[in-house]
């Protein structure tokens, strides 16, 4: 599988990760989006990109419920919740932005 | 639906590279996280080398994935047991081991470490406490 973005095509497993890490750009975020019917905000990207720092810092990508606490700690409580992480992303936080974000699918994601 | 909690222990006993045990052991680990059991890890042998801190893999040309270790704590695993001797007949100490902590949610946040020396002998009474052991 692959996607098509800013010109360039990036290839895929078959859930839609990206299967090379290190070829990511915005636009991919952007592309995968628009095929999910999602359009992203400035919300959005504050999580794609805690994603990408976690994953740079920890070399994985977190389980939704680690992600959620973690996101707490960072930005806020009231963005610390399945609620507002749910809103974001419908399909869930951890597989939906994990593969915006080019990373693999989380581990200890069940 | 009445479910028990289960001791868990993974055993770490081979060399970080060379072979895929210690990442699997590890992504085994993270993803039995999501169980809520009683999850701890041990190290032994010439497993105490996944914990050294400094690992470079740039020349073997391999995933250089200690530092998901750091991750354990956010993951819920705090308990990881070291073999005494085995860093010793290596010529080891516990200062060259990578600082692991996780919060404890019980005691106000308080940072605490994750790693625990522990003597052969005492590895082997906690290792009789298991209900289920895995070896990698």
């Amino acid at each position: 599988m692959a996607i098509e973005a800013n010109g360039k095509t990036f290839e895929t497993d078959e859930e839609g990760y990206l299967t090379n890490l290190g070829e990511w750009e915005p636009a991919v975020a952007e592309v995968m989006a628009a095929e999910d019917d999602l359009e992203l905000t400035s919300e959005h990207w504050e999580i794609i990109n805690f994603l990408r720092e976690y994953y740079e810092e920890y070399q994985i990508a977190p389980a939704v419920r680690v992600l959620t606490k973690a996101v707490g700690k960072k930005l806020g409580k009231e963005k610390g919740n399945s609620k507002y992480l749910y809103a974001l992303f419908p399909y869930g936080p951890g597989k939906q932005a994990c593969r915006f974000a080019g990373l693999p699918k989380p581990t200890g994601c069940i | 639906m009445s479910e028990q909690i289960k001791k868990f222990m993974y055993l770490n006993r081979r060399a970080p590279y060379g072979t895929i045990y210690a990442w699997e052991s590890l992504e085994v680990v993270l993803i039995g996280a999501a169980f809520d059991q009683d999850v701890s890890l041990a190290f032994l042998d010439d497993g105490v080398f996944q914990l050294v801190k400094g690992q470079d893999t740039a020349e073997v040309d391999m995933k250089n994935f200690s530092p998901t270790y750091q991750a354990l704590g956010d993951y819920d695993v705090t308990k990881l047991f070291v073999e005494k001797e085995s860093l010793e007949e290596r010529g080891l100490t516990l200062d060259d081991l990578m600082p692991l902590t996780y919060e404890d949610e019980d005691d106000d946040w308080a940072e605490k470490d994750s790693i625990k020396v522990v003597s052969r002998a005492e590895l082997a009474d906690i290792m009789e406490e298991q209900d289920v052991m895995f070896s990698f």
